[in-house]
């Protein structure tokens, strides 16, 4: 029997998460939108309640919970504040991910306890300047020399990168060509500070403006060889993973924001009035409220299905993308309504769904464009007619 | 160092509160933590840890599942005991007090009881008074800060001009004001953890009490009266004197 309720122990997390998301998050989120600020105590809060390392088994340090216990935590931060929420993320499904799955136990024992308590951050490079949508074409390299790897190249977009608590970045490089002269691609840990690494400066973002987000540049910089993360050459399937379960997340982050409008609209159509009544008397914004909510809902399952089939070891990679795909375009939606129930005060920062309205079009991006999730989609179902 | 925190599960305080026929309040849905004894709860995990050894032992009184008392072992309390009985229905604070009382007398070897200075639903404020007296033992109200050293507690004790220092042999009943530490959230770990930590459910007849004679009865109930309309001073120029007048007779400022 499928069970649609969370068990008493995610019920419990949940809500201390709601009430941390409440007290600690809530009060500074318009304000950090504001100015770029990236709250280094927010994420240490976070590592305390174990957030950080949550979905990660307890032998390594994690919290021993299941993928979906995370997922539902995620939605919570997420219903107050997207950037904090893309920190958390991209700390845990991204910064701290490969090491747990990939690390031996000496890499897991020198990089893992700071990410997985919150004194320190992880980021993943993936994405470059000509390589994006199409991850395998990465051109950054590295070169073994001796008993080093040397990296040149740079990467586009890594969150979490510079801020100031960032311990790693781990990398996709083109460490060989195959005699196919196909590149092979792996993993490799390039620790802050490295010389040749260089952070460059922060981008001015529409959305997630207090997350931390820079381009990479890569110049003869040296690490040891003992950085590869995983075999060399299994980079490409290692982030097919990583972006498998990322999606799951980025849903989760949709989910939050859809949810966060729904509760922001219902309470406006409910107090604010219009020629003599409520604006929610009339049909044109009720019906909004009520398309709204039947998109949270759908949203939710699907992530949470997603995350379930994950937990139970089953075959996840199309239901995390139908998740990714509908959960960041029902958030899309969700905020442009919520603008429009809103009127005037929807375009005003001061009121949260102007902002939510800006953090949500990069959830249709992220980890996979809408467009890459329906090709997963459509390829799945045309390689194998029988799952239609 | 052992401490027993007296904590009190109450009607989660956001959502409608209802009343029996008795006049008492309804206790039928989840019961939460009372934010007021998360600040005792802190502050007995702090005293702990700092001493390095000894437990924090939860006591209640209260219907139904003992959905606060998880709250504070998720915080990292190490154990609690819970008094269920139907026959404590309605009970008023003296009679709390007794079976508090006695709940402590089981508890074994212990250096403070602490507990809030008044509970968020019922706010009497007389519980912890009443424990100390039944118990024998000293009561320091309001604390802010709370020291063990040398077989005394050290108190800074709350007062509306400053503090008072205070201190009292140990054991003594300590009550602590609400707002003066910031009470941990449960991490994840904490409440998987709380789950197995040893929680005891007793009934009055395992108290060895007789409480045959309740000393409460609820006769009525009536809304607080709607708040009186506010002074209006019309500003002549000098309605800033006015103003300065009647705060300083609050003395608010
Ligand atoms: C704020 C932010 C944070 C990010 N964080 C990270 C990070 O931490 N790590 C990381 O590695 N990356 C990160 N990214 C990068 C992100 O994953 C990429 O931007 C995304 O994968 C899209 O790649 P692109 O920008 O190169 O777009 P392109 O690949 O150039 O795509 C441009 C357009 O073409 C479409 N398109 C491309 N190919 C096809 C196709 N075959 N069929 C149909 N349409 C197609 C795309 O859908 C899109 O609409 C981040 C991006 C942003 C904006
Ligand atoms: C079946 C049942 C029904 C009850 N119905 C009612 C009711 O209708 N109304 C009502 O006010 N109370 C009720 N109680 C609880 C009990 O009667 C009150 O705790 C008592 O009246 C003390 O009142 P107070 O909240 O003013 O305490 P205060 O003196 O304000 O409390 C100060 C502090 O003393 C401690 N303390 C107080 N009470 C308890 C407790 N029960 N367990 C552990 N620590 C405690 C806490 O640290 C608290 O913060 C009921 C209890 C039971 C078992």
């Amino acid at each position: 029997m499928p069970d649609f309720d969370l068990t008493p122990d995610q019920e419990a997390f949940r809500a201390v998460v709601r009430d941390f998301a409440e007290a600690e998050i809530r009060p500074r989120a318009e304000q950090m939108d504001a100015t770029g600020e990236f709250p280094v105590d927010i994420v240490r809060g976070m590592g305390e309640l174990g957030l950080l390392g949550l979905p990660f088994p307890e032998e390594v340090g994690g919290g021993g919970a299941d993928y979906l216990t995370y997922i539902v935590a995620l939605e919570e931060i997420a219903r107050v504040d997207q950037s904090t929420a893309i920190t958390l993320e991209a700390g845990v499904s991204l910064g701290a991910a490969p090491i747990v799955y990939w690390g031996t136990e000496a890499q897991r024992e020198r990089w893992l306890p700071p990410l997985l308590t919150g004194d320190g951050l992880a980021a993943f490079g993936l994405t470059e300047p000509d390589a994006g949508s199409d991850a395998g074409a990465t051109r950054t390299t590295a070169v073994r020399d001796g008993d080093e790897w040397v990296v040149n190249g740079s990467k586009a977009f890594i969150t979490n990168s510079g801020t100031e608590i960032t311990v790693l970045v781990t990398i996709a490089a083109v460490t060989s060509r195959g005699d196919d002269g196909r590149a092979r691609i792996s993993n490799i840990v390039v620790p802050s500070g490295t010389p040749g690494f260089v952070v460059e400066p922060k981008y001015a973002k529409m959305g997630w403006r207090a997350s931390d987000t820079h381009g990479l540049t890569f110049e003869d910089c040296r690490v040891p060889v003992e950085n590869l993360l995983g075999e060399e050459g299994d980079g490409f399937r290692n982030f097919l993973r990583i972006l498998d379960e990322g999606r799951i997340a980025i849903a989760a982050l949709g989910v939050g924001l859809a949810q966060a409008c729904l509760e922001e609209s219902v309470r406006y159509a409910n107090t604010r009035t219009a020629f003599g009544r409520p604006i929610g008397a009339n049909q044109g914004i009720s019906f909004k409220l009520a398309d709204m909510a039947v998109s949270v809902e759908a949203a939710r399952m699907l992530t949470r299905k997603a995350a379930w089939l994950r937990d139970l070891g089953r075959p996840f990679k199309q239901a995390a993308a139908m998740a990714k795909l509908y959960a960041s375009e029902a958030a899309v939606a969700a905020t442009r309504e919520a603008t429009q129930v809103f009127g005037g005060a929807g375009f005003i920062d001061e009121t949260p769904v102007s902002r939510y309205y800006r953090d949500a079009k990069v959830l249709e991006i992220g980890e996979g464009t809408s467009e890459i999730q329906r090709l997963i989609i459509a390829g799945g179902l045309l390689a194998d007619p029988g799952s239609a | 160092m052992n401490i027993l925190v007296c904590v009190k599960q109450i009607p989660d305080p956001a959502g409608p509160q209802e009343l029996n026929n008795d006049n008492t309040l309804k206790r039928e849905g989840k019961l939460i933590l009372d934010e007021s004894d998360s600040y005792g709860v802190e502050i007995a995990l702090q005293l702990r840890d700092t001493a390095g050894e000894g437990e924090v032992t939860l006591i209640s009184m209260s219907p139904g599942e003992p959905s606060g008392l998880r709250t504070a072992l998720a915080m990292g309390a190490d154990k609690a005991i819970h008094v269920v009985d139907d026959t404590l229905h309605g009970a008023d604070a003296l009679s709390t007090a007794k079976v508090l009382a006695a709940a402590v007398q089981r508890a074994g070897d212990y250096t403070l009881v602490i507990a809030a200075t008044e509970s968020t639903d019922g706010y009497t404020g007389t519980v912890p008074a009443q424990l100390a007296e039944i118990l024998g033992l000293p009561s320091v109200t309001f604390a802010k800060s709370i020291r063990v050293e040398g077989g005394k507690v050290h108190v800074d004790r709350q007062t509306e001009a400053g503090y008072d220092v205070v201190e009292a042999d140990v054991p003594a009943v300590v009550t602590v004001t609400a707002g003066v530490v910031e009470p941990r959230y449960p991490s994840f770990k904490g409440i998987m953890a709380a789950k197995k930590k040893p929680l005891e459910t007793l009934a009055v007849s395992d108290l060895g009490l007789d409480l045959s004679s309740w000393g409460q009865n609820i006769v009525s109930v009536e809304d607080a009266p709607s708040r009186a309309a506010g002074e209006k001073i019309e500003d002549d120029g000098e309605a800033y004197l006015k103003i300065v007048e009647f705060l300083e007779e609050q003395k608010v400022i």
